[in-house]
């Protein structure tokens, strides 16, 4: 059975290099091909979900062994692959996801040229993500970090004709490389403290390192951990990456890779939990994103951009949970799965929204739109029902763990992250209320809504051959489309209930994570009780601007609060005259530098010695009268010399 | 005695060099053909090398072979091949074919031009091509000191004219501003390398007064028994006599500039000639001859060559990102590359010098492929300048994703070769120096910076007027380009053919440097 | 008499011999100036013999006339070749060899 681990792996990567390889013979089939992959390696995870299942809770873990990858004297990485609970928590929600979304791309990229590899850019994410849910070592697990980070460049570039996809593209790669650097100072920490980076050699010896050495890691785990799953300060790449097709937003940056750092957290639990400071920057960064993403979210009136404000937040949620130590490690892989059931499907919906609406992204041109796509329509206010946290529904469960377990980390901090963590819900029913009125209820704006003009970028230039700029005829996706969207519903209705009563989340994944009960200040009820009602005050209050009011077409100018937060709180701005601006500057000087001083003192040298000799060759003026002058010269100066000498 | 495969290895490019300048005038073709034959036989014959030669056997140095040569003067004509130059002579062996069919039309005479009955450019380009191999390749296999200088030095002439004579079509000033750069690059080149032999040589010649010989097994004879005496000041005056010639080969901030010329201004095959293959001689002499002719005076200089080699880093990737030219881009990309490997030379630890080995080879490979289909890209349109380009993936999408691959192995994707050998040199000078290491992962970052913002000015965009129709990659060319990638593909994810047979090199050097591994700091609790 | 007063004599002649080949152009002025200086050294070389008491200086007094007569010969036969070339004698028309 455990040599079946590689096969998750080997399934989509085989189907990445035929895709990408294989030329136009495949363009017919190419996608169907990809998804019979994805479908493949999902189904090797069920296989062994069923054997795992068979075994003992602590006789669940497997190992694959394939050949050792860097052997140098005391630095060895092995290509080797580790199965646990987490892992295979990880690997049905990315294969399982992931399949939907291929079925869903059949569907929605029906019309796009480039149809095959972007299926081959999708089995290639999925082979990397799964390479780095099931390495044994941080040095594999490195690999499928970058991975991810190319499938992601490469997905959110895919319209690479469009100028402001490929500046996102650049960025989310560049700001992971930040994140990047975190990761490899981190393994690198481990080897000069451990000897090994390997999962069994660090966790086993955590114990015996210094709290500072510790500490030192896990910050720069943290920093890794930022980048990829976008907490601040490495945030900034996720609401450009929404130039990439709507599949990829829920794929990648909503369900799977932007949720890489909590799993690198959780995997890393050892280290995490003997460096106490460190948990502590993990929570405030966990706390900081999660209101910072979710006012972002509220802000924007590009759909896919205020769900990425809204994912953002959401894993704030999963991190702040993830630094509580063993008390929060469950519920952040709860709230991830959950919220994977959830984000995606509300990013299906998006995507279909803008299928049927010639691929408009703004909400204020939406309106009324329940009518006409009664089946998105459904299943995107179910995902919005379980993203609030309605008693029920998935996030209700998750979400609700999270802010007890804040509330239990105890003292001043376990208020104050209490407290954060409730307004962050507030605030979520808010935006989402929002988004949801805005799409599907009130006036249909887009009657009388400009048609856009020719030259402005779409942003799905897919639209392209589905007839764009002509006033939209919205209508329902075909079916391909609605199934993946239905199951992500019925998941989004049903995995909170199903993980959460029992404890049968808490019981499958506690003996990889570890887990201990805080004791809370205050009791669940009123903590559940605080939720719902916080909940229905941000429904209440988005229904009094959204609902009551007409919305209008154009944005009105809004607070100082509001401005920012379009521009994503200004980060951007910050970012552009720090650091582009500054690098730019540093660049240039460098150049002139390098042209003028550093090559300048070469030929400086060189120019020099010619001058000399310029001057020198004057001497030889012909005048046989000067040569005599002086050789009487220097027989002067010899004879001066010697007499001098002769004195002394 | 045995079969002299060292000499027959680099002997054989260098009759084919004389074989393809004698075909006539009028036979181009043929001369092209002669020279691919030649360089295809000479990898045949370096595989056999490779193959004969055992990582784990005894003595420092395997399939010797020794010649007296000037006997008054202890010069001997020595050959040998350790792990590290095995990798090295398999990689120049692997990448002159691709050079030369990268090269086949670079000194096509041009339509129009006078015929001249004396006039061979064609086999002078791929003859000099041939002699540049034939003289790197035996300077990997020289054991002997002066031997080695002999062929250092030689191989100056035979670039010299490569990049003289046979520079880069497009340019944006017209044919004379290209022959003014050409010759002022040629000059450059020449010069640097001559300032830096010629120090080498004085170091050369106060090796032998001190030693009373030039044989690297015999100086290491005389080490270990104790009969060596040198001066700690002497010892390290000639230490920086062969460094600083190493380090203007390699080259080192800040006697660099003459690369970014060099490379700018001749043909795309060339400039892999020069960054990929003449100037990993710099390096691997750096292991060879600096450490161990002078372990002191190494240990001695390490904190400040550290210090340039990450100045190397940081700077050449900054300088890589401010330039318009997509050579000269490639070029201070190199010298960031150099600046990693002369780190973990000088690191002093296994991983450090096993990762820089291996990334000579990596980056090699890395930039040949870069630096060619940059090369495809260049002729196509006739111009360097980045702005010149934009949208090409729309018109040229198998260009386009080859030229991407080769910018991801230079800014080192995990997956791809470059990385393991860019992670071992970190992770080796982490561990001794843990501030250097860290600001040297800042080159991470920045060379994903100079990659990307290439790639997306050339690649991305709407599709520029001025490439629209641009023909996509033709077999040749994917010929060239498909062997490369799959190499760093495989070496990528199966690097251990390489490292078995460096290894052990790795850790004699070590032992002559008399340096052992830091340990970390819980292994006595494990 | 003091034989100092003869060296005295002699560096006097041999200066303004020197200046001679230093200052005048017409190549037989130089010329002559030039045999001032050897006939100078000629002076000093007899006075120091007598000074000494022995015949050496007297010997090299007499080598340097034969050289002399030797630079006589060549010195005057380019002198005339040169003024029947240039139509001139002055050694500043000579000045082709400079750079």
């Amino acid at each position: 059975m455990d040599n079946l681990i590689a096969l998750l792996i080997a399934a989509p990567l085989l189907g990445a290099a035929v895709l990408l390889c294989g030329g136009r013979a495949l363009d017919r089939v190419g996608h169907w091909l990809g998804t019979v992959l994805a479908a493949a390696s999902f189904v090797i995870g069920a296989v062994l979900f069923v054997d795992m299942l068979g075994k003992g809770a602590d006789a669940r873990t497997m190992h694959q062994h394939l050949f050792t990858w860097v052997p140098v004297a005391g630095f060895k990485a092995d290509m080797g692959f580790q199965l646990d609970q987490l892992s295979m928590t990880f690997v049905l929600l990315i294969s399982g996801v992931g399949t939907l979304i291929h079925l869903y791309s059949v569907g929605y990229m029906a019309h796009d040229e480039r149809r095959r590899r972007f299926f081959g850019y999708l089995n290639l994410f999925l082979a990397a993500m799964l390479l780095l849910v099931l390495a044994d070592n941080y040095l594999l697990l490195y690999m499928g970090w970058e991975g991810v980070g190319l499938a992601s460049y490469l997905l959110i570039g895919f319209w690479q004709h469009k100028p402001s996809a490929a500046t996102a593209a650049k960025k989310a790669f560049l700001v992971n490389r930040v994140g990047d650097m975190g990761l490899s100072i981190a393994i690198m920490l481990m080897f000069t403290t451990f000897g090994t980076f390997a999962f069994g050699g660090v966790f086993g010896a955590a114990d015996g390192a210094s709290e500072g050495k510790l500490t030192a890691i896990s910050l720069m785990l943290l920093l890794a951990a930022c980048g990829k799953s976008a907490q601040v300060p490495l945030q900034s790449w996720l609401g450009d990456a929404m130039e990439g097709p709507t599949p990829v937003s829920a794929l990648i940056h909503a369900a799977t890779m932007v949720t890489a750092g909590v799993y690198l957290i959780t995997r890393s639990s050892a280290v995490f939990n003997g460096a106490p400071n460190a948990q502590l920057v993990v929570v405030v960064v966990g706390a900081v994103t999660l209101i910072f993403g979710a006012i972002v979210g509220c802000a924007k009136d590009d759909i896919k951009k205020s769900l990425a404000g809204s994912t953002m937040s959401q894993i704030g949620y999963m991190i702040l949970a993830a630094g509580l130590g063993p008390i929060g490690y469950v519920f952040a892989i709860m709230h991830l799965v959950t919220h994977g059931f959830f984000k995606a499907g509300l990013f299906l919906g998006a995507g279909s929204v803008m299928h049927g609406m010639n691929d408009e992204v703004d909400m204020r041109k939406y309106g009324g739109l329940r009518r006409y796509m009664p089946v998105t329509f459904v299943t995107f206010g179910l995902g919005y029902l379980a993203i609030i946290g309605f008693p029920g529904l998935s996030g209700f469960f998750s979400k609700d763990k999270i802010i007890e377990a804040a509330f239990a980390k105890g003292g001043t901090e376990g208020w104050i992250l209490g407290a954060v963590t409730l307004l962050g819900a507030a605030i979520t029913a808010y935006y989402m209320t929002r988004m949801m009125l805005m799409t599907f209820f009130g006036e249909e704006r887009w009657r009388h809504a400009e048609t856009r003009s020719p030259d402005a970028p779409s942003a799905e230039p897919a639209a392209a051959g589905r007839g764009a700029h002509d006033e939209p005829h919205p209508h329902e996706s075909p079916w391909i489309m609605t199934i993946p969207m239905i199951v992500l519903a019925v998941g989004s209705v049903g995995a909170g209930a199903f993980f959460g009563i029992g404890n049968r989340f808490l019981n499958w994944l506690e003996p990889v994570t570890g887990h201990s009960e805080g004791h809370s200040p205050v009791s669940a009820g009123v903590v559940t009780t605080a939720t719902i009602v916080l909940l229905l005050v941000g429904v209440g209050i988005a229904y009094l601007q959204y609902g009551r009011r007409p919305v209008p077409a154009v944005a009105p100018r809004g607070s100082l609060l509001t401005r920012a937060a379009r521009r994503d709180l200004l980060q951007d701005d910050f970012n552009h005259v720090v650091l582009v601006r500054g690098g730019e500057h540093l660049t240039r000087s460098l150049v002139y530098v390098d042209h003028s001083l550093v090559d300048g003192v070469v030929n400086g040298t060189a120019a020099s010695f010619g001058g000399l000799s310029g001057r020198l060759r004057k001497v030889q003026n012909g005048y046989a009268r000067s040569y005599a002058l002086s050789m009487f010269g220097g027989t002067a100066v010899v004879v001066a010399a010697t007499l001098l000498m002769r004195a002394v | 005695m045995s079969f002299p495969f060292l000499t027959v290895t680099a002997a054989l490019p260098a009759a084919g060099a004389i074989v393809t300048a004698a075909v006539p005038a009028a036979r181009r073709t043929a001369a092209k053909w002669t020279a691919l034959l030649f360089s295809i036989a000479t990898l045949a014959l370096a595989a056999v090398v490779v193959v004969k030669f055992d990582p784990g056997g005894s003595g420092p140095f395997q399939l010797t072979e020794s010649h007296t040569w000037i006997k008054d003067f202890g010069v001997s004509y020595d050959l040998g091949v350790d792990g590290i130059g095995v990798a090295l002579l398999a990689l120049t062996a692997l990448l002159i074919p691709f050079v030369i069919l990268a090269g086949w039309h670079d000194a096509d005479v041009l339509e129009g031009a006078e015929p001249n009955r004396r006039w061979r450019p064609t086999q002078g380009f791929f003859a000099l091509i041939l002699a540049v191999e034939a003289m790197v390749i035996l300077s990997f296999e020289a054991t002997d000191v002066f031997l080695f200088y002999l062929l250092f030095e030689a191989m100056l002439i035979p670039m010299y004219f490569l990049i003289g004579g046979f520079g880069d079509r497009a340019h944006a000033g017209g044919d004379e501003a290209a022959a003014t750069q050409r010759s002022y690059a040629a000059v450059k080149f020449l010069l640097y390398n001559l300032v830096g032999g010629l120090i080498m040589l004085a170091a050369v010649i106060g090796v032998y007064v001190v030693a009373g010989t030039f044989s690297l097994t015999d100086i290491a004879h005389l080490r270990a028994s104790g009969d060596l005496s040198m001066a700690t000041s002497t010892e390290r005056w000639l230490f920086l006599g062969f460094f600083f010639a190493f380090a203007v080969k390699a080259p080192l901030w800040p006697v660099h500039t003459w690369l970014p010329n060099a490379m700018g201004e001749s043909t795309a095959p060339v400039a892999v000639l020069i960054t990929a293959v003449v100037d990993k001689v710099g390096t691997f002499a750096m292991l060879r001859f600096c450490l161990q002719l002078f372990p002191e005076a190494s240990k001695w200089a390490t904190p400040v060559i550290l210090v340039l080699a990450l100045i190397s880093i940081v700077y050449g990737a900054l300088l890589a990102v401010g330039q318009r030219d997509i050579k000269r881009l490639i070029a201070y990309a190199s010298i960031s590359h150099f600046g990693f490997i002369i780190m973990g030379i000088f690191a002093m630890t296994s991983q450090g010098q096993s990762g820089a080995t291996l990334y000579m080879v990596n980056h090699g490979i890395s930039t040949a492929a870069l630096m060619l289909v940059a090369g495809f890209l260049i002729s196509r349109r006739g111009s360097r300048l980045i702005s010149d380009y934009g949208g090409v993936q729309k018109v040229a999408p198998v260009l386009a994703g080859t030229f991407l691959i080769g910018g991801l192995a230079t800014l080192s994707l995990p997956g791809l070769s470059p990385f393991v050998s860019e992670f071992l040199v970190l992770v080796g000078t982490f561990s001794r120096y843990p501030v250097i290491g860290i600001i040297a992962t800042i080159g991470i970052v920045l060379a994903a910076l100079y990659v990307l913002v290439l790639y997306q000015r050339t690649m991305t965009g709407p599709v520029k007027a001025t490439v629209q129709g641009m023909p996509d990659l033709k077999v040749r060319e994917l010929v060239v380009v498909a062997p490369l990638i799959a190499l760093l593909i495989f070496l990528g994810v199966y690097p251990k053919p390489l490292t078995d047979i460096v290894n052990p090199a790795v850790h004699q050097t070590m032992s002559q440097v008399d340096q052992t591994d830091p340990h970390p700091q819980l292994e006595a609790s494990r | 008499m003091n034989p100092v007063y003869y060296l005295y004599l002699a560096s006097l002649l041999f200066t303004i011999g020197a200046a001679g080949v230093l200052i005048r152009r017409n190549a037989i002025v130089v010329f002559m100036c030039v045999e001032l200086m050897l006939n100078a050294c000629n002076l000093a070389f007899v006075a120091f013999s007598r000074l000494h008491g022995n015949l050496d200086g007297q010997i090299i007094a007499f080598f340097t006339m034969v050289v002399a007569a030797a630079e006589v010969v060549v010195g005057l036969a380019i002198i005339v070749s040169m003024f029947r070339a240039r139509h001139s004698a002055s050694v500043d028309d000579a000045s082709l060899m400079k750079l």
